[in-house]
């Protein structure tokens, strides 16, 4: 057992037992983090302070919801829109940072594949990353079907029935999933647990994982250079604040991660309070009917592109493709053959090419994946979905014709 | 090293704003091309011919009694009762007639005066109501006391208008209630077809009521073909501009629908429409005002933020 003496103060107490002090330094003071980087490194920060956000505004919600196929819908819009103090506010802050929470994670996500930050060692910290992305995923859809209105009855409808898996006819799973023959009460109930309860202790596992990824690589930087850190470091304690390539976390990067975050707030509730209808489609005002179909069901924005890929194709092939679409963003760091850590430009115009069309055609199948599938939408949907997938089979390829720069 | 961040910053707002445009504004323009291209008269209402006439309101007061109006209509502000309750009505008519107190404030003149003589073309149900196949709308057609025509109607008009209340002081509760408030019920503020339910100091008494709502309810469904949608939402699934299209001339935006065009006037479907706010965006004065208060917040957040970063970061260039 460890010797413990008399304390001389409470952080010594503290010290004794929790190495507050070493642990402020491993998390904080000297954790190095590279000065050539720009405001999109302080993206974690601002899914962190989103993420507060959400489990927040949530706790309030949960106080006044009620997870009953009868109750839901007249909880969610009669007693948290009308009748509790701020209701409507943390209701608003909720549904409109879900769906903020994505635009981060997908600024995050290319920030990440444009200055090459999956690789050499931070293989780990990207997995971990798209992990949080299924996770985030799981939570926003199940968070949908809380309110039981029309578009959380349908694409629950929708979406469950994905599992039967085309031609193989799992009807059986589909029903296991939901609990009974349709979305119902057995259904509601558990994705009430899921959202409240066991996606957010995942996701939160997962945080500490992506955390704990990147404290041995360190943050990648503008360039994809190598640093010392143990030798900038050192530079840094003995005074040459300014010469040294390395900063540290606390207070150094973390105020300009809280600049960020400043400007990101006046954004974000600026959507809180004027513009909140994109995170909370109308559709979904209308209380869930099972005889009655929506003339179109679509995702939230953030699933668009994905849902664009099962929908040209007929449901077999688009199923495949579907999965295909959903796990292939985390093999990147074994697809991407290339020696080259450095950003997507500077790459040559192979990969430069494959960066900024893949950029621009996730937006061209989320545009498509909100439209109906009819005319020109479909065939541009069409050929946005084989684009996708040609993208990826070439990856290895073009990357492994990548020259050393 | 030039600083790169503005650019930087300047490619991520671009895509944002193309994604955002391209899942928003666009699509809805794709999904809801119907509507958003249907174009308001201003409930000018210009398929109606205006009236020619200029009514006298004693004639008009003797007209109204001589005509039978008040044979299914009740006329509270002449002290005239309903003469059956609303159940009854319902099962009667299909729908309980309004009371014509303040017709003449809350609907537009050559509306009640075209309405007067063909029911069915007033409020476009003609699909469902057409004279030659038997089908006769509920309210009879008004030929004629055997004068002018047309001096007749608009002596009726010029009746109801003077025992109205001034338009500026029709509410957005009345507004509502006299023009939708019979065939749709708005749960949130606890309304009714059969009107606001009572708060019964007995179990039985408010069942009671609420098998007069059912039995009123079954004959609306049997009239419209299903129960209207009760409305407490509306304003946040449907939106206001689909709303006040929809009220102006529902065949334009629900084409072959039971609805009928109720005839409201420009400053009365806006009434309406502000009762649906009142229901389903309750808080919308008290979120302008916080937004404020928090952007203030905010905002000051922000720039000590930015003087933060700028003062640890003095040391480290």
């Amino acid at each position: 057992m460890a010797h413990f003496t008399k304390a001389t103060s409470v952080k010594d107490w503290m010290n004794q037992r929790l190495a507050v002090e070493k642990l402020e330094k491993v998390m904080m003071s000297e954790y190095w983090i590279p000065k050539n980087i720009n405001f999109l490194w302080a993206m974690g920060m601002v899914l962190v302070i989103t993420f507060a956000l959400l489990v927040v505004s949530g706790i309030f919600l949960l106080m006044y919801y009620v997870p009953t196929v009868d109750e839901a819908f007249y909880s969610v819009n009669y007693t948290i829109m009308r009748e509790v103090d701020f209701g409507w506010l943390w209701r608003h802050v909720h549904g409109v940072a879900a769906s903020v929470v994505f635009l981060i994670i997908y600024i995050h996500m290319f920030t990440g594949i444009y200055y090459g930050s999956y690789k050499k060692g931070r293989e780990l910290i990207w997995i971990s990353g798209m992990l949080l992305f299924v996770a985030f995923s799981a939570e926003a859809f199940s968070g949908y079907m809380l309110p039981w209105g029309q578009m959380s009855y349908w694409a629950g409808m929708v979406i469950t029935n994905l599992f039967a898996g085309g031609s193989l006819h799992a009807d059986g799973l589909v029903e296991w999933i939901r609990g009974d023959y349709v979305p119902a009460q057995a259904f509601l109930g558990r994705f009430f647990m899921l959202h409240v309860l066991l996606i957010p202790l995942a996701i939160m596992a997962l945080i500490g994982l992506h955390f704990g990824a990147l404290r041995i690589p360190h943050v990648n930087n503008q360039d994809g250079e190598e640093i010392d850190f143990d030798a900038e470091s050192k530079k840094y304690l003995d005074g040459d604040k300014a010469g040294s390539k390395v900063m540290r976390f606390a207070n150094d990067f973390m105020s300009k991660d809280m600049m960020v975050v400043g400007f990101f707030l006046i954004f974000f509730f600026y959507l809180v309070f004027w513009n909140y209808g994109f995170a909370m489609d109308p559709v979904n005002f209308d209380p869930a009917d099972g005889l009655k179909t929506p003339a179109h069901i679509y995702p939230e924005w953030y699933f668009l592109w994905s849902y664009e890929i099962l929908r040209p194709f007929n449901i077999d092939l688009g199923l495949i493709l579907f999965a295909f679409a959903q796990v292939i963003f985390v093999l990147l760091p074994f697809l991407d053959r290339s020696p080259n850590t450095c950003p997507a430009n500077r790459r040559g115009w192979m990969f430069a090419t494959w960066f900024w069309v893949m950029l621009a055609n996730l937006i061209v199948l989320t545009a498509m994946g909100k439209l109906p599938p009819e005319g020109i939408y479909s065939q541009i949907g069409f050929v946005s979905a084989v684009l996708f997938v040609v993208q990826w089979l070439a990856l290895p390829v073009i990357t492994s014709m990548e020259k050393k720069v | 090293m030039k600083n790169k961040e503005p650019l930087i910053l300047a490619v991520v707002i671009f895509f944002s704003l193309v994604t955002y445009y391209l899942v928003e504004p666009f699509a809805h323009h794709v999904l809801h091309k119907k509507v958003v291209e249907v174009q308001s008269e201003g409930f000018a209402y210009n398929d109606l011919s205006a009236l020619t006439k200029t009514g006298d309101a004693t004639r008009g007061e003797e007209l109204v009694m001589n005509a039978g109006c008040a044979g299914c209509h009740s006329i509270d502000a002449a002290g005239m009762p309903a003469p059956m309750d609303p159940v009854m009505a319902a099962a009667s008519y299909g729908v309980n007639p309004p009371d014509l107190s303040n017709a003449g404030a809350i609907y537009d003149a050559k509306f009640l005066a075209d309405l007067i003589k063909n029911p069915a073309h007033a409020l476009k149900v003609e699909h469902k109501f057409d004279e030659a196949k038997g089908q006769m709308h509920p309210m009879v057609a008004f030929y004629g006391m055997g004068g002018d025509i047309d001096q007749e109607v608009a002596d009726m008009v010029a009746y109801m208008q003077s025992i109205a209340v001034k338009p500026e002081d029709v509410t957005p509760a009345m507004a509502f209630e006299n023009a939708c408030g019979r065939c749709h019920a708005v749960g949130y503020e606890n309304w009714t077809q059969m009107g606001t339910k009572p708060s019964f100091k007995h179990k039985k008494d408010s069942l009671a009521f609420d098998i007069k709502l059912i039995e009123y309810q079954d004959s609306l469904k049997a009239y419209m073909g299903k129960l209207p949608p009760d409305l407490s939402m509306y304003i946040r699934s449907r939106g206001d501009d689909f709303l006040s299209k929809l009220i102006e001339n529902p065949q334009n935006i629900l084409e072959g629908t039971a609805m009928p065009r109720v005839g409201v006037t420009a400053d009365a479907a806006e009434k309406i429409i502000e009762h649906m706010k009142d229901a389903g965006d309750t808080k919308r004065h008290e979120r302008e005002a916080i937004g404020m208060n928090v952007m203030i917040y905010i905002v000051i957040f922000a720039i000590f933020a930015l003087l933060w970063k700028k003062q640890v970061w003095r040391d480290l260039h």
